[in-house]
């Protein structure tokens, strides 16, 4: 995995409210495109991610796959884009809508999707399905299923680097309806009392479940309402992979430069459901379609195209790797056996050494 | 051998371990400048300044989160609330994240956090400051839970507290904060999961948590002098991992059992440990096990009705005396 972190000289294109009260289909995408190496590489992710996904849509309906799954599909560009604007080093924490972060960091597609399948090969184990995917070694701290409450702890975790005063940043992921919790003007009025290196990125897909934001945020301006508790933000579109990715990369070089919290309001929009089990009786049909013409993939596809990046074959074959992979995934996953019986207990506590008296399942009493 | 008070022994666990391991730092509400709303970090703002004693806005949930994710990451907070009611308000980041990260994350990564916060009746704070909870907390799987109730424990269990991998919930009290007590010389760590007999008995076992820990002590005292029944009383100190081991033995000495909580009946410490003993001991039991504990209601302001709504020595006393089938002779 590249890092495509540099100094960022881009000028943000500050967008109006109104500019995303309504689909606005067809506007193109203008963000800074980087090098060569580093396009095709945003293409080729947001693909994988995209199979993947539909990959993961298709085996819950099979009952393959139990529980919550949330899928960003119509979001690629929000993932991409802001994993690909901070270092590997950096923290990465998100919401249950996580598959695709876990996937730009480089965690196997297979331990993910194990993990979905409930198997001992997934990522926690089987501990923790769809919501609640982890990889620790690639810093991807989660994957959490109470909504806010990945707030704080990605906080504590810019809490960590500057207590230690290293330049680790935290990108923390949350949605627009996330803002409504009492976490968030919490976490973000105490971020920017202590000057914490993180930045929020809203993903803001103009719904929390059901409920659009006109009808659960008296302020719809989402860097308003940082800017209330004292975090600066800016938006940008997240239907462009190369916007997302300048606004975020600047973003994050301002947070670890001056050490202080920044938030990224992301425009964007599912095009699933909230979750698979979602009729979706809350937007219309035109909406929906409107916002499926912006879909981020075909339109950095075709902007690579024009500007020579890529061919229309090599999408192609992208295309088909990255069907290969979820696939592959898909039968790894199916292939893995579940967690034994006697691993029931495992985890519940770290022991060391002896464990005295009666603690979990882990010791029964003589 | 010295004698200091509780908050004392609080405050010196914290400090030892703060200038043990650089990783080792407090935050909470008042806990700085102002030394604590009980005055149990007085010196360690001071001492340490603004980067390790960290004043908090008011905002228990995501003070607790902020705990989680820096011990995450290794650091060892220690999050200080002001009393146990207020942990109400993070039981999110307290059962959903604390206790289940690491069980949910394949064990990939601990959360070797301590929240510490006073609870107990007495001082007429009414409905929302006084409450007794530990038996909450009791029930959540991934959490240690630990309730001293003198000086040398709050000591040697705060040390280790701190010192553990997995998440504390480290139960004070308001009303033993003044209380003093011997406390060992040099450095005193004790372990979870080992209870104390604070007296040896044969006609009772008396397991006292907490505050009332003391109070089952005084009780087995009135039950000597007056009764003439013989009470082993037992502290278990830590709830969770309980010394369920040292409670059977006394009751296979003594055949019988009474506890002794300040929270409430139903779903009670006392309630777990008479299921607990009939499963492990039923054949030891000569009468039912009783329960003495807080009255089944939010604690009242009134001093005339505080005082009846939780245990004190004498309603102790009566139920020994049920137990053993003896009469109050007073
Ligand atoms: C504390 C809490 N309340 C409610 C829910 C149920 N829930 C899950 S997702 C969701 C909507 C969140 O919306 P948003 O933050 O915009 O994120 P999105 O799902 O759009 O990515 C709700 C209400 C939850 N998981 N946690
Ligand atoms: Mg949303």
């Amino acid at each position: 995995m590249q890092s495509t972190t540099q100094k960022s000289v881009v000028k943000l294109k500050l967008m109006s409210e109104s500019d995303f009260s309504e689909a606005v289909p067809g506007h193109p995408p203008v963000g800074p495109l980087p090098d060569r190496a580093a396009a095709r590489e945003w293409l080729e992710l947001m693909l994988r991610i995209r199979r993947f996904e539909e990959r993961a849509g298709e085996a819950y309906t099979r009952a393959k796959v139990g529980g919550f799954v949330h899928l960003a599909i119509g979001e690629e560009a929000v993932v991409v884009g802001a994993v690909r604007a901070i270092r590997d080093t950096d923290w990465l924490i998100s919401t249950y809508r996580s598959h695709g972060h876990a996937l730009a960091r480089g965690t196997d597609p297979a331990a993910v999707m194990s993990e979905l399948y409930g198997k001992a090969t997934g990522t926690s184990g089987g501990r923790g399905g769809s919501m609640h995917v982890f990889d620790l070694e690639r810093r991807f701290m989660g994957g959490w299923g109470i909504v806010g409450g990945n707030i704080p702890i990605g906080a504590g975790f810019a809490l960590q680097s500057s207590y230690r005063g290293n330049d680790d940043i935290t990108l923390c992921v949350l949605g627009d309806g996330a803002t409504n919790q009492g976490t968030f003007a919490e976490t973000l009025n105490m971020a920017a009392l202590w000057k914490l290196p993180i930045v929020f990125l809203v993903t803001n897909n103009r719904y929390g479940m059901g409920t659009s934001i006109e009808r659960h945020s008296a302020v719809t301006d989402l860097v308003r309402k940082g800017n209330g508790l004292g975090v600066e933000g800016r938006r940008c579109d997240g239907m462009d992979v190369a916007d997302t990715q300048a606004a975020v990369a600047e973003a994050a070089e301002i947070c670890r430069s001056e050490q202080r919290p920044l938030l990224v309001e992301a425009m964007t929009y599912r095009f699933r459901g909230h979750s698979m089990s979602d009729p979706e009786r809350y937007r219309s049909r035109e909406q929906v379609t409107k916002w499926k013409e912006q879909d981020p993939i075909p339109a950095f596809t075709k902007r690579l195209e024009a500007e020579g990046i890529v061919t229309p074959d090599e999408v192609e074959e992208m295309d088909e790797k990255a069907i290969a992979s979820a696939h592959a995934a898909a039968e790894a996953a199916d292939s893995a056996p579940f967690p034994e019986p006697e691993t029931l207990y495992d985890n519940v506590y770290s022991l060391g050494g002896e464990v005295r008296g009666w603690l979990s399942g882990t010791k029964a009493p003589e | 051998m010295a004698e200091i008070r509780y908050r004392e022994a609080v405050g010196r666990a914290i400090a030892e371990e703060m200038e043990r391991d650089e990783n080792v730092f407090i935050m909470g509400e008042d806990i700085g400048l102002f030394e604590g709303a009980f005055k149990v970090t007085e010196g360690l703002h001071e001492r340490f300044g603004e980067r390790r004693v960290r004043d908090t806005p008011i905002s228990e949930n995501s003070i607790v989160g902020m705990g989680v994710g820096s011990a995450m990451l290794g650091l060892r907070p220690i999050v200080e609330l002001m009393t146990i009611n207020f942990s109400l308000l993070a039981l999110d980041q307290i059962i959903n994240h604390a206790a289940h990260v690491r069980y949910m994350f394949g064990g990939q990564v601990s959360v070797p956090l301590v929240i510490r916060m006073p609870q107990g009746a007495g001082n007429q704070l009414g409905p929302t400051h006084s409450h007794s909870l530990e038996a909450m907390f009791l029930q959540v799987p991934g959490l240690l839970v630990a309730v001293p109730s003198t000086p040398a424990d709050a000591l040697g269990l705060l040390k280790s507290a701190i010192r553990d991998d997995n998440p504390v919930i480290f139960i004070e009290h308001e009303s033993l904060y003044g209380e003093k007590g011997e406390v060992p010389d040099g450095e005193h760590l004790l372990p979870f999961g080992v209870a104390a007999v604070r007296r040896e008995g044969t006609d009772v076992t008396l397991v006292g948590v907490s505050r009332m820990a003391r109070t089952a002590e005084k009780a087995a005292e009135v039950l000597a002098e007056e009764h003439g029944v013989s009470a082993e009383v037992i502290d278990p100190r830590t709830l969770r991992p309980l010394d369920l081991d040292t409670i059977l033995k006394s009751v296979a000495k003594t055949n019988r059992c009474v506890t002794v909580e300040e929270g409430w009946p139903h779903g009670g410490v006392g309630a777990n440990l008479a299921a607990l003993i009939q499963e492990h001991a039923f054949d030891h039991l000569d009468a039912p096990i009783l329960r003495v504990a807080g009255a089944d209601v939010p604690m009242p302001y009134s001093k005339a009705l505080e005082e009846i709504a939780y245990p004190h020595v004498d309603d102790v006393v009566k139920a020994v005396l049920q137990s053993v089938g003896k009469e109050l002779t007073r």
